[in-house]
């Protein structure tokens, strides 16, 4: 078994076992704590609240008008950097390949080289994410190795990706190899880490943002 | 870190008899106990981004990274990882998270006490939706149960959960109502055995602007409603809610809760007091294990009800362009943004809003018990400046609000900075433009 064939043989197999497992155990954990039930009159109806929530979804995808000053800029950096992983990720003939032989589904990709101008654009925003981490006093104070690792195998992916597009550094199959191996290290680190960010995201801002309409509250 | 001045044995609470060890102990499990699945999920959603700085005004005003909010919950971030998360064996067995020590927590107090107005404004601006103050309030009632109150809130707390008044006064705070009463020339409904509508007060209405309390009873007269306030029931403050003392938060409201239920109350009425109104509005049914079974009213937004069902009749106020300053409690966190502004139109005030209002305004600086804490002045004080610029920038003559300890704050502001703003109360604009009949003496 050469390397490419472990890599997306025995394992992916065990990556995603660890991923899906993983990610499961995250959530069931949260409902194995207490859930408390709020016994206050709500402001609103079931049906208005449920409604903020969903627009808290969508409302939080950029800052306020009274904060855009302040933060804009920084959001705009980080939407940027994952509007160009999802575009590599999903729209990458190869990708959605090996997505539809999971799947069985496919869709159209964009042309290698439109790909491979978002991945090294992607790349570049990445870096400055990091620098921002870095230099930012208040991120700075709030990170840990957990960032800095997040940060660091989602680069590797995107990396060794690109060298195995361009054919850079050693044969194609091994870079693939290396490539898809840097995947499966980024799945199993997926449940340990903030990358379950990408699972909490969407629910958080539904239920905090139905909370806060429950009580008429600013959200 | 600045923040070790907190650390100075006059800021801790008598529990600090305690050793660090119990109290360290008492403060994790306190959390651990209440953490729930909802905070479980706000702390693990956090993505370290630090944008909630940037809406924080104790930030915005030092640019100091220890102000940003959800950094203030970070030893209970750290307890949490170790003591509840899905992979919390993992965590202590590895020891990727290390325990919490005594020494730690206490200087947070100058993080979650003295530099946290409680105002949720930071909740507002989290791209992962995360309610940033709801986290902070649950951290503080850990602090509590570790020792580690500030003294002044931990004192009123204690006072006023033994005796209904956080600090003693000279007379019984009955007898001052009916001085007030008396001395304003208005009945001070009072002891009444049954009454549609219960009313309290805040104390710091009694003992620095009677005329609010006047104006209360004032428009009730107007509004002919059959009202009481209930000697044992009477203050509106919770300085449990403050201090972070859940047990004494509960049995605060419940001496309010007992006396609206005994007097067949079908409104419990929340005066000018953001704080108070957040603890019985959104708090108190839970600390009483089931719904109340009355309702709970801002004072405004029971104005502005009696105003639309036509019972309440304002004349045109005499105020030249007004700005208003929104109490978080009730506005930002409570919901109450409107009704305040349907009592200004109606009494025609010219309304100049501010840069940050409504739901994002700036909190005055003094809420979350932040007033009453002596060392924190410096720091209030230069947080302020952003918020009395904002009012100077309306240019308004008059400056309203309704909230007392919003109106405390700015007066202070005004003796500190020479500023030259005055602020009034909301209600008591209401009660001096009263017509019809009931109009005030």
């Amino acid at each position: 078994m050469n390397l490419l064939d472990f890599a997306r043989g025995p394992a992916l197999k065990a990556a995603i076992a660890v991923f899906c497992l993983g990610v499961a155990w995250r959530i069931i954990a949260f409902a194995l704590l207490r859930i408390r039930f709020d016994l206050n009159k709500p402001r609103a109806s079931v049906f208005k609240y449920m409604a903020g929530g969903l627009l808290t979804v969508g409302s939080r995808s950029w800052p306020h008008r009274e904060f855009i000053g302040r933060t804009g800029a920084g959001e705009a950096l980080g939407y940027s950097y994952h509007l160009g992983l999802f575009a590599v990720v999903l729209l990458f003939t190869p990708h959605i390949l090996f997505l539809g032989s999971l799947f069985g589904l496919t869709w159209p990709g964009l042309p290698s080289s439109l790909i491979t101008v978002i991945s090294v654009l992607t790349l570049t925003l990445f870096t400055a994410v990091l620098f921002r981490r870095v230099t930012n006093p208040v991120m700075r104070m709030l990170s840990n190795f957990d960032d800095y690792f997040s940060w660091f195998i989602t680069m590797l992916v995107l990396v060794t990706g690109l060298a195995a597009t361009a054919h850079i550094g050693a044969q194609y199959e091994t870079l693939l190899g290396i490539h898809i191996l840097s995947v499966d290290a980024l799945l199993v680190w997926f449940p340990f880490g903030k990358l379950m960010h990408a699972f909490y995201i969407f629910p958080s801002r539904a239920i905090n943002g139905a909370l806060l309409a429950r009580k008429g509250a600013t959200s | 870190m600045s923040s070790a001045r907190a650390t100075d044995s006059a800021s801790l609470a008598p529990a600090e008899l305690r050793t660090p060890e119990a109290r360290v102990a008492g403060a994790m499990s306190g959390f651990a106990q209440e953490i729930g699945a909802l905070s479980a999920f706000r702390l693990e959603s956090c993505i370290h981004c630090g944008i909630c700085a940037d809406a924080c005004h104790f930030y915005i005003a030092t640019e100091d990274p220890q102000y940003t909010p959800i950094w203030k919950v970070e030893p209970f971030k750290q307890a949490y990882k170790r003591e509840a998360s899905a992979f919390a064996p993992l965590v202590r067995l590895l020891g990727l998270k290390r325990e919490v020590k005594a020494g730690q927590l206490a200087q947070w107090q100058h993080l979650l006490f003295d530099s946290c107005n409680l105002c949720g404004r930071c909740s507002l601006i989290c791209p992962m939706g995360i309610d940033v103050a709801a986290l902070i309030e649950q951290a503080r009632h850990a602090m509590f149960d570790a020792g580690l109150a500030p003294k002044e809130l931990y004192e009123k707390a204690a006072h006023q959960q033994a005796t209904g008044q956080p600090e003693p006064s000279a007379e019984p705070y009955r007898d001052q109502l009916q001085a007030i009463g008396a001395r304003f020339g208005v009945e001070i409904p009072l002891d009444k055995p049954e009454a549609e509508i219960m009313l309290c007060v805040p104390r710091t209405d009694i003992e620095h602007y009677p005329s609010a309390v006047a104006s209360l009873a004032r428009v009730m007269q107007h509004l002919g409603r059959s009202c009481t306030f209930r000697s044992d029931g009477l203050v509106a403050e919770n300085y449990g809610y403050y201090a972070g003392g859940k047990q004494w938060q509960r049995e605060i409201s419940l001496r309010l809760i007992d006396q609206a239920i005994a007097c067949k109350a079908k409104i419990l009425l929340v005066p000018e007091c953001g704080h108070a109104y957040a603890a019985l509005r959104w708090e108190a049914a839970e600390l009483y294990g089931k719904p109340l079974p009355f309702k709970v009213l801002q004072v405004t937004e029971f104005l502005a009800g009696e105003l639309e069902a036509g019972r309440l009749r304002l004349g045109t106020a005499v105020t030249g362009a007004a700005t208003f300053q929104d109490p978080c409690e009730s506005v930002r966190k409570g919901g109450v943004k409107e009704a305040p502004r349907m009592l200004m139109k109606a009494m025609g005030v010219e309304l100049r809003e501010m840069k940050n209002h409504g739901g994002f305004s700036f909190c005055c600086g003094g809420g979350g018990g932040v007033l009453d804490i002596e060392r924190a002045a410096p720091l209030r004080y230069r947080t302020m400046e952003t918020k009395l610029r904002e009012i100077d920038d309306t240019g308004a003559a008059t400056f309203l609000t309704s909230c007392s300890d919003c109106r405390r704050t700015f007066d202070d502001a005004q003796a500190h900075f020479s500023w030259n703003k005055t602020p009034q109360s909301l209600l008591e604009l209401v009660a001096a433009n009263l017509t019809g009949a009931g109009r005030a003496i």
